[in-house]
């Protein structure tokens, strides 16, 4: 037992955390937003020089061999720093699966590329009256001779309009929710045929409807094996939802310390609001909310590098998923509510943060969906 | 980092649970999963079994009976006990009592009672609580007045638990009210039960159960000898009481144990022809119990291991445990009583009892029982005040 960061991934959390506080303050993250990319492009150079870029990747492509724990730390800043880069849809989602069920050749082509910062990537996934089934997915692929075709619409694909290239899930076989008959594709963004209708999000961040319109693709595109990609899915949507419950924990800092704050210096009735017992209880109530959720977050991480039987991570991760979106949402809710009015204003970092926090309840899957998830996975 | 007990601590662990199941005696484990009061006898036999291991005492100085045991391996004992269901250990000489006169008793305070809290030859019960003075401890008004060799203490004190069963009791008392502050002038004394003067009269709570007491002082003589640590220094004692808080607050193996058991049971439920463990709505209560249990056993361990490499003690943070902790109790208590449905109501048989469901009707005083956990020991609210305080420098 031991709940110390390494002193590598201290190491780390704390150049991110610097770079965060330093270059990428709540100012500097306004002009990013607003700017037409949306996100910055020296950012991702200087996350790539940090080695943020190849945490999660074997040595063999350049990376650092580590996993969720290693991220964590640095999850927890970017998370702070309401980051708005497209980490999570490269390194946590789109390149994991490159990584994990890759050939050897695609892992050689596309890897470094990331892990140097030359290459951004996203997971179209999600579709229409999906929600949160991870086999929905009725786009299709079909072989002509030696190539394949893919045909569909994916709905929020996240950090699209930036990426260079799409895996796209497709079915090869079956229908719209069988497990069975997902297959994996690599895409050029620039592809012939992919349409794109991009957009930000509630939470500052770029993402896309795709069209898949007769895309052709070559028969080494396909990443794992033909019809059986779902468990590999599954794998690293778990993946991207641990670290997505440590950037989750980052975000409840900000929110509670900035409430904090402003119940020590707010002042009303000639004393400060953090005088007012009805307030002190509802910020521990937060406190304590936040601390619950980083230990979930921990086990979390810990489970999606560490189990081996899937049924068991599966599980835990959605144990965790469960109590970040509960708390989640019950600290970004009271955080406005201590700030009054000014809470509601754009002009807060905290209404930022609320917006993120939000959108972190629903993403991967709100508590409703894993508690089901949890339950139907019990084996006692 | 690292979420997982070391080789070392699950072979503590594997010990200790193999010891328990070997050692708690049937009827013991009996009363404990079904909810029976348990006899001054019950309380003694398993203390006295644990003190014949020379397990009774564990964070007590080895000189006197203690194991040495480290914080990790005192908590995974308290917890396989509560997961085990042994009886508790009453707390009031052993973790209470104890831990003052090692800290401000005299040798001969120590000589004459540690050892026999350490037997169980002696029960103990705590004078704190007043009608009075309840979260408002240091407005006490219990008096203690010098005359010659003995204080002559008039009074009353309430919620004193287990009362009934004791030998002695600890008290705050005023000994002097013309004091600057309300905290000085308060001492501490510990009194034979048996002195003339005292009485003592059962509070039976809504469940029927008689575990608290009103303890009512009439002129009793209590020998100077008595005293712990000086005259009008009592609240320094209780404070260091507070910080000595121990790290199993959270009670997470006991609660394991009922939700182990509520699943099992809930899953023997029938419900519109299907287990009740089916039903979705009532599937979702028992799982976010179930996820929170999860994460306050890593909070606590989180707690644990920030203790041992730093030393310092847990402060607030057992506050944190103390209000998770028993919101699950509450919670799983409140599970039990809900899977039963109507059979909830049956409380007492009016005649024998023969073919009469004692475990189900259990469940609905049960969950009477528990609201009790979140305003005892410093309510769930003073936790709040304290984490505001101490914590947040609010």
């Amino acid at each position: 037992m031991n709940f110390d960061y390494s002193e590598e991934q201290q190491l780390l959390a704390d150049s991110i955390r610097r770079f965060v506080a330093k270059d990428y303050d709540f100012e500097a993250r306004k002009k990013i937003v607003a700017s037409r990319q949306g996100a910055s492009e020296e950012v991702w150079k200087t996350f790539a020089e940090m080695g943020l870029l190849g945490i999660p990747f074997a040595p063999e492509q350049g990376g650092f061999g580590g996993g969720a724990t290693d991220l964590m730390s640095a999850m927890e800043a970017i998370g702070e720093g309401l980051v708005v880069e497209p980490f999570l849809a490269t390194v946590g989602l789109a390149a994991q699966l490159v990584a994990r069920g890759g050939s050897e050749a695609q892992k050689k082509a596309i890897l470094p590329a990331v892990i140097e910062g030359r290459l951004k990537m996203a997971f179209a996934h999600t579709e229409n009256g999906a929600r949160y089934d991870l086999a929905h997915v009725s786009a299709s692929a079909k072989k002509a001779g030696s190539v394949w075709l893919l045909d569909g619409e994916k709905r929020v694909v996240l950090g699209a309009p930036l990426a260079d290239k799409l895996v796209v899930s497709a079915r090869t076989s079956g229908r719209a929710a069988e497990p069975q008959g997902i297959s994996l594709f690599l895409v050029d963004r620039a592809a012939a045929g992919v349409g794109l209708r991009p957009y930000a999000t509630l939470d500052e961040m770029r993402a896309a409807d795709v069209t898949l319109k007769g895309v052709e693709v070559g028969a080494d595109a396909l990443v794992g094996r033909e019809g059986g990609a779902l468990a590999l899915i599954e794998e690293v949507v778990d993946f991207a939802t641990a670290l997505v419950c440590a950037e989750a924990i980052g975000a409840m800092k900000q929110a509670n310390d900035a409430t904090l704050e402003y119940l020590k210096t707010r002042k009303q009735f000639g004393v400060p609001i953090g005088t007012f017992q009805a307030l002190q209880h509802r910020m521990v109530d937060m406190v304590i909310a936040a601390e619950q959720a980083r230990s979930m977050a921990y086990l979390a991480c810990a489970k999606v590098d560490g189990e081996k039987d899937a049924r068991e991570r599966a599980r835990l991760v959605s144990a965790a998923k469960v109590k970040i979106a509960d708390a989640c949402r019950h600290v970004s809710q009271e955080s406005i509510q201590l700030h009054g009015g000014m809470g509601m204003t754009e002009e807060l970092k905290v209404s930022h943060t609320f917006r993120r926090l939000t959108m972190i309840t629903q993403q991967f899957g709100d508590a409703e969906h894993h508690l089901t998830r949890f339950a139907a996975l019990d084996r006692s | 980092m690292d979420l997982n007990y070391s080789p070392e601590e699950l072979a503590f662990r594997d010990e200790v649970r193999a010891w328990l199941n070997a050692n708690l005696p049937d009827d013991l484990r009996r009363k404990v999963a079904e909810y029976q009061e348990l006899t001054r006898e019950d309380l003694l036999a398993w203390h006295r079994i644990l003190a014949k291991k020379g397990w009774v005492a564990p964070a007590w100085p080895k000189e006197w009976g203690g194991t040495g045991w480290n914080v990790v391996e005192r908590y995974i004992f308290e917890e396989e006990c509560g997961y085990a269901g042994t009886p508790p250990l009453i707390p009031f000489g052993l973790s209470m009592c104890a831990p003052v006169l090692l800290r401000f008793g005299s040798e001969a305070q120590k000589k004459r009672f540690l050892p026999r809290i350490y037997n169980g030859d002696d029960f103990w019960c705590q004078g704190y609580s007043e009608p009075g003075s309840g979260s408002d401890l240091a407005s006490l008004k219990t008096k203690a007045v010098r005359q010659g060799d003995h204080y002559v203490v008039n009074g009353q004190k309430t919620w004193t638990t287990l009362a009934h069963y004791a030998d002695w009791i600890f008290c705050l008392v005023r000994t002097d009210s013309g004091a600057a502050k309300r905290q000085e002038g308060i001492s501490f004394l510990l009194f034979d039960m048996k002195t003339p003067g005292i009485t003592v009269r059962p509070l039976i709570l809504m469940d029927g159960g008689h575990e608290v007491n009103e303890v009512f002082f009439d002129d009793v003589k209590v020998p100077v000898e008595n005293l712990v640590f000086e005259e009008g220094k009592g609240w320094t004692v209780a404070k260091y009481l507070l910080g000595h808080e121990r790290m199993g607050t959270g009670r997470i193996g006991g609660s394991k144990r009922e939700l182990a058991k509520l699943k099992e049971f809930a899953a023997e439920q029938m419900q519109n022809g299907r287990p009740l463990i089916e039903d979705l709505r009532f599937r979702d209560k028992l799982s976010r119990v179930e996820i929170e249990l999860a994460a306050l056993e890593i909070t606590n361990l989180r707690f644990l291991d920030r203790m041992r490499r730093t030393g310092q003690p847990p402060g607030a943070d057992v506050s944190m445990l103390k209000i998770k902790g028993t919101e699950i109790q509450q919670a799983l208590s409140e599970l039990m009583m809900q899977a039963v449905g109507p059979l909830a109501q049956p409380f007492k048989p009016a005649n024998g009892g023969d073919g009469f469901d004692f475990f189900t009707a259990s469940l609905a005083p049960r969950y009477c029982n528990m609201r009790k956990t979140t305003i005892y020991a410093g309510s769930n609210e003073i936790q709040r005040n304290i984490i505001s305080k101490m914590t947040l420098g609010l």
